[in-house]
């Protein structure tokens, strides 16, 4: 163990951090909170300019190829089965690919290696046959794992996309390893804290503590090839980095094992920006770099971030529209003692959008605070506008579940960093669980018994009691098949796709979410509000299946801030929550549930049929929490309010809204919405008048 | 009491500072050729609505408004200006900003009660000037701007704090000697906080088509951001010039 004393921090307060990994307590004693503007900031220098020709260059090749410029074949990728990659090695300041170069998407197949062999071949590429064979006869997968184990009943509701979006082909992602200890550290005492770990575990060999040791020798595995990791580079990382440089780099060689390692759905960085400001602080007050060379660190970091990719096939991409890593960096807050967690670093990360140009990945998500400094929020305001790039979170909900040092993975999900992980599990759609419950449990499109054969709708119009009744029968059905649908992929992702380099990066004993989520609220409220407050009356084809609905009169609508209706949204939420929570969950994990379908909301939608609020078949579900398009007739503030009173207790993993404006609609010269929307009344025709 | 209310806003952002709720009064006296808002012209249309239902409103959306508050337009607020006081009044027990966007048509120094009754309960009037030239004014609105001025001397009486709005039409009110005239005129007003000059655009156009109103600038082509910004550089040099 350490005795506090070492070089690598001279400078910094020592406390409980330099005994035991706690980073956020090095973050509390040590971070400069920054309560100034942005105009301290530096613009890219030549090197980052010539670095970013290279990579745009890259991009219109890898657009023109048809998404995809290079694939391996033949090497598995793992911690350390590339030599070292660059892009131009004198110029880049941080380090390191997930293969041997650029742009070449690394062979992943422990997830499933049919997934693998798709995602080479819809690209004209094709696996190389050992592979296969080592992977289909020698080495099961996660995805072979699951589908030995599924239910008929499982593989119906999955064809029938109730249940959807499942990870059982590919990588779960979600979890946020810590990368930042790394820098701290050095991995030489993460291995010993490792070992530490594992001497002082249960020996009683339960099943439970057999998988605990096997799975802290194979984190211990992983920290050694991490350091292997840093050597391919040329950079002995078994150390604490000693300044930012190195902070950064060492960081990021965290992450970059996490990527070559796991393929995962969501691939998120954690909270970092105030971390590495430390460094960057005392480098800065040492005279050792200049503000124009820690924004270079940063840009060439966030530059690595964003040639993060994945191999995957294009059902994949269709479903999350594009090809997102989901390289979410939380920034920001307010700490549990009142300060922000805002330092200039902070302002660099957001000033990348300027720097490198605006781009989707990494994710640079804002927890956002009334409490925020006001120069921040104007400045995030300011970006937002130019770039539309900045994710917004609120910080003042989390916060009181998860403290001040978690982080956002993938869009919306909270958690502790190093502390909470989190078996992400797609979502069960909601409004087909509002046909089935009509229609008794057969599906409405394939015609087929998917469901329980409850009794269905009688007569010509849909009573509210009556479809409610049968609609809880249902969500009671729904909630539990989802649930052990998802234990069955835990358990085999584990097992056949564990996480070993990112776990390695928590604690031992960490708390475990169990995700869930649901699709096509909006559409459920509205259908709802329709059989309550107008007339729905029933078309049924040959078959006496429901299929389509006519509509008499008006009805609430869901994104209107009209409680009649909003209310009902509420209602589903709590009610379905509350159904998930009767269930088993695999390793006592603790259930949360996120409304936040981003893009999928378009292919559920293409999965379902018409439904009694009028909408059509195939037309998109609204996403996330959204109200339905075009349905919100009284603003945004009306729109907003409808989705902020669903409750947060019973969607812990997240609600999301999304909301895209006009620049011209948010104030004269973009302005008036700056800032936590105080606008001097002078609004400067005449200031210049009064001499 | 109940006003005709054409509709509600719940995010209004270029009416006066912050986020608001914008209040849509039917009813106007005016016909501008621009006005791209003719399904207020009628006074008959609507929907009734009280000061409490109003508030209503804003108060569901109370924590949006914090930097922000109510605007009355329209349509011509002040064509129901017991209804209107009477919101304001009961804005500003609560603690509400309010603004005023009025063209001024309906002010006279005779309902000076009326109007001093309003203006202690209003914190910003957004007057929008249409045209300086009375002859000009009378044409493009088929009112004379006599009202309006007057309105704006009554404001600066009161030191009431005033937005002025202009929008610039090509071949109307786009033009070097009306705009300088116009800053000339009320450069000698301190208690003018602001300038927003607009761009003339059709957007209305096909409003008028499904209301089966002929547009009336339908040769009119739209201005652009630079002339507008041309044209508020000419007003505050001659506001200046006239101090």
């Amino acid at each position: 163990m350490f005795d506090g004393q070492r070089e690598e921090w001279k400078g910094f307060a020592q406390g409980k951090w330099s005994k035991t990994v706690d980073v956020r307590d090095f973050i509390q004693r040590n971070y400069t909170p920054y309560e100034g503007d942005g105009s301290f900031l530096a613009g890219a220098t030549d090197a980052t300019k010539k670095l970013w020709d290279m990579v745009t260059e890259l991009s219109k090749k890898e657009r023109e190829a048809g998404g995809v410029l290079d694939m391996d074949t033949k090497i598995v990728s793992t911690i350390t089965s590339h030599g070292a990659g660059y892009l131009d090695k004198a110029l880049e300041k941080i380090v390191g690919f997930q293969t041997d170069k650029p742009f070449k998407r690394s062979l992943q197949p422990f997830g499933g290696i049919r997934m693998a062999q798709n995602a080479c071949r819809e690209n004209g590429y094709e696996v190389d046959p050992e592979v296969v064979e080592i992977f289909t006869k020698y080495r099961k997968t996660h995805n072979q794992g699951v589908f030995d184990v599924y239910t008929p009943e499982m593989r119906l509701a999955r064809k029938s996309a109730i249940i959807t979006g499942l990870p059982d082909a590919y990588g779960r992602g979600r979890i946020i390893g810590d990368y930042r200890r790394v820098a701290l550290y050095g991995v030489d005492y993460l291995i010993e804290d490792k070992k530490n770990q594992l001497a002082t575990s249960l020996v009683r060999m339960t099943s439970e503590n057999i998988r605990l040791r096997e799975e802290l020798a194979e984190q211990l595995n992983a920290l050694n090839d991490l350091k292997e990791l840093g050597n391919i580079y040329g950079f002995d990382i078994s150390k604490p980095a000693r300044n930012a440089k190195e902070a950064v780099q060492w960081l990021y060689f965290g992450y970059l094992a996490a990527v070559k390692e796991q393929n995962g759905a969501a691939m998120s960085l954690g909270r970092t920006s105030t971390f590495l400001d430390i460094y960057f602080e005392r480098d800065l007050k040492n005279g050792v770099i200049t503000e124009e060379e820690a924004q270079e660190i940063i840009d060439h970091f966030i530059m690595k971030l964003r040639l993060v990719k994945f191999a995957r096939t294009p059902e994949y991409n269709e479903l999350f529209s594009g090809d997102p890593t989901w390289v979410t960096e939380s920034i920001g807050g307010i700490g549990i003692d009142g300060r922000p967690l805002v330092t200039k670093n902070s302002f660099r990360y957001l000033h990348t959008l300027e720097n490198l140009g605006t781009a989707p990945e990494p994710n640079l998500t804002v927890l956002w605070s009334t409490r925020l400094p006001r120069s921040f929020k104007l400045f995030c305001a300011e970006m937002s506008i130019k770039t539309s790039s900045i994710q917004y979170e609120n910080d003042d909900l989390m916060r009181v579940t998860h403290g001040d040092d978690y982080a956002i993975a993938c869009c919306v999900s909270s958690m502790r960093v190093g502390k909470e992980m989190q078996f992400f599990g797609a979502r069960a759609n909601l409004a087909k669980c509002l046909l089935y419950a009509i229609n008794g449990g057969v599906d409405e499109r394939l015609g087929i018994q998917v469901g329980p054969k409850y009794r269905a709708v009688e007569g010509d119009y849909l009573d509210y009691d009556d479809v409610m009744q049968k609609y809880d029968d249902m969500m009671e059905w729904l909630a539990g098949l989802y649930v052990n649908t998802l234990n069955v992929i835990h358990y085999m992702h584990d097992k056949y796709c564990y996480e070993k380099l990112q776990m390695a990066l928590h604690d031992r004993e960490v708390k475990r979410y169990f995700a869930t989520g649901i699709a096509g609220l909006s559409v459920v409220a509205d259908s709802l509000s329709a059989i309550k407050y107008a007339k729905v009356k029933c078309i049924r084809n040959e078959e006496g299946v429901v299929v389509d609905y006519e509509v008499e009169g008006d009805f609430p609508k869901y994104g209107n801030n009209d409680d009649r209706v909003d209310s009902i949204a509420a209602s589903i939420v709590e009610s379905f929550m509350d159904k998930i929570r009767k269930h088993h969950t695999y390793r006592r994990s603790v259930p949360t549930m996120s409304i936040l379908t981003i893009t999928s909301n378009v292919v559920y939608g293409k999965k379902t049929g018409n439904t009694p609020d009028g909408r059509k078949a195939g037309v998109p579900l609204a996403p996330g929490a959204n109200p339905m398009h075009g349905r919100d007739t009284h603003g945004a503030v009306a729109s907003l309010s409808s989705v902020a009173k669903l409750p947060f207790k019973d969607a812990q993993d997240g609600i999301s809204n999304t909301f895209s404006i006009i620049p011209g609609a948010l104030g004269k010269d973009d302005r008036i919405f700056a800032g936590d929307l105080e606008v001097e009344l002078d609004a400067g025709c005449c200031e210049d008048l009064k001499s | 009491m109940t006003g005709r209310i054409h509709s509600i806003e719940t995010f209004g952002t270029v009416d006066g500072p912050g986020i608001r709720l914008t209040v849509f009064f039917q009813g106007c006296p005016l016909r501008c050729l621009y006005c791209h808002n003719p399904d207020t012209w009628s006074l008959e249309g609507g929907t009734e609505m009280t000061v409490a239902e109003i508030l209503e409103e804003y108060e569901k959306g109370e924590p949006f408004y914090r930097g922000g508050g109510i605007t009355a337009t329209g349509g011509e607020p002040l064509m129901q200006m017991e209804f209107l006081t009477e919101l304001f009044t009961e804005s500003h027990r609560r603690g509400i900003h309010t603004c005023l966007d009025t063209s001024g048509i309906t002010f006279t120094r005779e309902k000076k009660n009326d109007f001093d009754a309003l203006a202690d309960v209003c914190d910003l009037v957004m007057l929008d000037i249409k045209h300086i030239d009375d002859a000009e004014h009378k044409k493009l609105t088929s009112a004379s701007n006599r009202n309006a001025l007057e309105y704006l001397a009554y404001l600066a009486e009161k030191d009431k704090p005033v937005w002025i709005r202009h929008v610039t039409v090509p071949g109307i009110t786009l033009d070097d000697e009306y705009l300088a005239r116009l800053g000339a005129y009320i450069g000698k007003y301190k208690n003018i906080k602001a300038l927003d000059v607009l761009p003339y655009h059709s957007m209305a156009k096909k409003k008028y088509e499904r209301m089966g109103i002929p547009y009336p600038l339908s040769d009119t082509p739209e201005a652009t951001r630079e002339d507008a910004v041309r044209a508020r550089e000419i007003i505050i040099k001659n506001m200046k010039l006239s101090r």
